[in-house]
């Protein structure tokens, strides 16, 4: 069994607002019908959270449930439990129109912590990132600069970006860029 | 710059988180129909100067396809609806008329 390495192996940048590799995550995605019991017992079992609404996400100690798309969840849960969550989703799900997939190594995970978290956000991202708009327990899908993104807010100055691995050194060294020149002070 | 509300998930998509899908409500002709007709369903396209009906997909988001009733010349933007229908809801068709009343659209008024 090989050693498994998070995309950028722990790298961390920046003083004031520091962007680092969030180490290895546990990501399934799950798709089927979101409002059958089936399902949301499932999510429960697996993750302790309940299934959330519309562009939400319930995170905490390395287990959570992220509502994706309105058949697709995407449940967090330590790395090393991927597998066996997987397998304990398909024997609660058996017989039901769905599909569970563990995408951890798949998936490269950071995270932006400091008081100007969301400049960092809101310049390479279409998404409206003042508190009025956008908070913690929300989830966001978007684009940061070319590539595909999801990212959340965990407190207010500490947001979690998840992306395709195979994008991995691209996003970190964005998300450092945009970091090191600073606030914006639009919020 | 345009901005949709995605139906499926419920954001307010900046045009570059979207892709466009072109025309909305072409009917599909295959095996056995007409060569007229295969052929309108092929390249006969609408491509009108005003109201409009599109298909765009939340690609950077959900990932849904949806449609859009838009104004092509003022990007005034009429509304936005599930992708599982053959003809424009009636409130979109109304909100258009109320903006543009008289509007025709293929089959569509
Ligand atoms: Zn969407």
């Amino acid at each position: 069994m090989s050693e498994a390495v998070s995309v950028m192996n722990g790298a961390e940048r920046g003083t004031s607002i520091r962007v680092r590799d969030a180490g290895l995550q546990g990501m399934i995605t799950l798709r089927g019908d979101l409002s059958a019991a089936k399902l949301k017992s499932a999510v429960k079992a697996a993750t302790g959270h309940a299934v959330p609404k519309a562009r939400e996400i319930a995170f905490a100690d390395g287990k959570g449930v992220a509502w994706m798309s309105p058949d697709e969840l995407l449940l967090l849960v330590p790395y090393g439990e991927a597998d066996a969550a997987v397998a304990s989703l398909e024997a609660a799900l058996a017989g039901t129109h769905s599909l569970a997939v563990n995408v951890s190594d798949a998936r490269a995970f950071f995270a932006v912590e400091g008081a100007s978290a969301r400049d960092v956000i809101a310049k390479i991202a279409p998404v409206d990132m003042h508190p009025d708009s956008f908070g913690p327990g929300e989830l966001r899908r978007t684009r940061m600069a070319q590539a595909a993104a999801a990212f959340w807010m965990s407190d207010a100055e500490t947001i979690h970006v998840i992306c395709f691995r195979s994008v991995g050194q691209y996003m970190f060294d964005l998300l450092a860029t945009s970091a090191e020149t600073g606030a914006v002070e639009a919020f | 710059m345009l901005t949709l509300k995605c139906p499926y998930c419920g954001v307010h998509a900046d045009e570059t988180e979207l892709h466009p899908g072109s025309e909305a409500h072409l009917k599909r002709y295959g095996p056995g129909s007409s060569d007229d007709e295969f052929e309108g369903y092929l390249f006969m396209r609408e491509n009108p100067k005003g109201v409009h009906f599109e298909r765009w997909r939340h690609v950077y988001g959900c990932g849904k396809w949806f449609l859009a009733a838009r104004d092509t010349n003022t990007l005034e933007v009429f509304g936005t609806y599930s992708a599982q229908t053959t003809e424009p809801p009636q409130e979109i068709k109304e909100a258009i008329t109320a903006k543009r009343p008289g509007w025709s659209w293929r089959e569509f008024q």
